[in-house]
């Protein structure tokens, strides 16, 4: 990934486009971005575990995700290619230095557990593992597995970790994919495949990543 | 209207299929799928339907295989068999030498229609074959792909991968007749019409837009954290030169019928033909058959494989003669695929 992107920004460099913004903003910093997320922690939390929320709006984990997927993510809120009433107001809040520090500042904190599978039935939950793991080509739903990595831990800054997500937040996004109301993933290809999930199948996934859990890296 | 239209034509096609008694299902399937109108879902995503006359099987799946009425030590060896399918880089530094899976080409597990699925071969072989002159069974077409796609070694005929891979093959046949009259629906990776002109700079641009996002800008595919995630378009990861999917068709058809993941049948024919084009004009290891000569190769396998490939043609834009080189990839020198070039029945009388 980081291949590309090195790539792209040389492309940019090069054609003497963006210059100024690019130069300006520097390496994510995690200590400043820990004094820019103060007003992150009352919904992401202090170590960036978010909250499952039953029956209401479920704040997503940013703790271990990557910190290109954030950057991208608080850029497209800002600028109204990703839309959540809640959110937009604080993305608007960071500067282009904030939003990378901010990234940098999560993308580094160890992955927390999440809710939302404690409950589900073990048919579910075999369900959740077949389509995150094999998919179902019969409609022609591959597995999550096979853009989000082995384990759901999420592959460059493109495929975000979805293991130990909360539930309530993966169901939330699919369903705006499936309805078209989120279409901010490269290529459409997140939006194609939930096009095709039913609401049992995004519950499944909700609760299979929901209860699996990540290691940290260099442990066990 | 339209949508009524288009369920009652599917409805036609499907009851004379059933009645020309070839369809095939496997009746504990777990999907969608109906006997009446098998694969009415690619249909409606814009696959061909399946036309009277056809073999029409939809595979067993894994979880059908908890049921099946088979001895429990054959279901072990199946699951094996999927095992290795879909995990193929466990053989890495014993037969494969290369980033790729029997699945990276063959998508779902070997099962999906116009994704060369492999259950065809179990009841179509053993079968004369083009590539190799001679009459070939299921181990050694298996066999051919460790040699080429893996840029490999096969495991030995008779050997428990060997077998478990058979297996697998096998059970995806479930219920579906041996040596078939009909054209079997879905087979191989059957290429869009050839457009009059390919474009390499064309499919340049195309691959950059629609396909470095995973296999990155230098074909190289992606490794996370040491785990295969997606597979090397060329160079030292892919296959080499000998595998059916350096002929231009055959990747066109692949990459028409299956790619981007998730999104089949969205390239245009013509943006289909010039990605495959471009993919297929890059380096990769050396075909295993090559003795020292681009040239005697050409002489040799021209005819019967290298004409749809690009293997010694010379690039426009660099002057590079494709192929011209001893890489022989990860596998090196000392490696040498034991099944290439073994002769059979050459005393047969006619």
């Amino acid at each position: 990934m980081s291949k590309r992107i090195i790539g792209g920004l040389g492309l940019l460099l090069g054609a003497g486009l963006y210059t100024g913004s690019v130069l300006a903003v520097g390496p994510g910093d995690p200590d400043r971005g820990q004094t820019a997320a103060a007003t992150c922690t009352a919904c992401h939390q202090a170590d960036g575990s978010g909250k499952n929320v039953p029956g209401g709006e479920s704040w997503p984990r940013l703790a271990g995700l990557d910190a290109g997927y954030i950057e991208k993510q608080l850029h497209d809120f800002q600028a109204g290619r990703r839309q959540n009433a809640t959110m937009m107001p604080f993305a608007n809040m960071l500067n282009d230095q904030q939003i990378v520090d901010v990234a940098a500042y999560y993308s580094q904190m160890e992955v927390t557990s999440a809710g939302g599978g404690e409950s589900a039935s073990d048919a579910l939950l075999n369900r959740g593992e077949q389509i995150a793991n094999r998919g179902d080509w019969d409609k022609y739903i591959v597995s999550c597995k096979s853009c989000h990595g082995p384990g759901g831990k999420g592959v460059g800054s493109d495929f975000p970790g979805i293991a130990s997500q909360h539930a309530g937040y993966i169901r939330t996004q699919l369903h705006a994919w499936k309805d078209g109301e989120r279409s901010n993933d490269p290529q459409d290809l997140m939006g194609a495949i939930a096009k095709r999930m039913s609401d049992d199948d995004i519950e499944a996934v909700a609760a299979w990543y929901a209860s699996q859990t990540v290691s940290a890296e260099g442990e066990e | 209207m339209i949508m009524r239209k288009k369920s009652l034509a599917l409805a036609v096609v499907g009851a004379s299929i059933a009645a020309a008694g070839v369809v095939t299902a496997n009746a504990q399937s777990d999907g969608e799928q109906n006997a009446e109108t098998p694969y009415q879902n690619l249909v409606e995503m814009g696959y061909p339907a399946p036309q009277e006359g056809q073999l029409v099987h939809v595979p067993p799946t894994m979880a059908d295989l908890e049921d099946a009425d088979l001895h429990p030590e054959l279901k072990k060896v199946i699951r094996r068999g999927y095992d290795l399918f879909t995990n193929t880089q466990q053989l890495r530094g014993k037969n494969v030498f290369n980033d790729m899976n029997c699945s990276s080409c063959h998508l779902g597990e070997g099962r999906q229609p116009f994704s060369a699925p492999v259950w065809p071969a179990a009841i179509t072989l053993p079968n004369f074959r083009g590539k190799n002159q001679h009459v070939n069974n299921l181990e050694e077409r298996i066999a051919g792909c460790f040699a080429y796609s893996m840029n490999g070694t096969p495991p030995e005929y008779g050997s428990d991968d060997m077998l478990a891979l058979s297996a697998y093959h096998r059970w995806l046949a479930k219920g579906a007749p041996v040596y078939p009259d009909q054209p079997i629906y879905g087979r191989g990776f059957p290429p869009p019409d050839r457009p009059e002109a390919l474009s390499y700079a064309r499919g340049e641009t195309v691959y950059q837009e629609q396909c470095a996002i995973c296999h990155q800008e230098d074909g190289s595919g992606h490794y996370e954290d040491g785990e295969y995630v997606f597979p090397a378009l060329w160079g030292d990861g892919s296959n080499n030169w000998g595998a059916g999917i350096v002929r231009t068709h055959t990747a066109a058809g692949f990459i028409k019928n299956n790619m981007p993941l998730g999104q089949p049948l969205s390239l245009s024919d013509q943006e289909a033909w010039d990605v495959a084009y471009y993919m297929t004009r890059q380096e990769r290891p050396q075909d295993p058959r090559y003795d020292g000569s681009v040239d005697d190769m050409l002489e040799k396998f021209g005819p019967t494989f290298h004409k749809h490939s690009s293997y010694g043609d010379v690039r426009e834009h660099d002057d590079h003669r494709l192929a011209d080189h001893a890489n022989w990839g990860e596998k090196g020198e000392e490696v040498i695929p034991w099944n290439v070039g073994v002769p059979r029945f050459e005393d047969l009388e006619d």
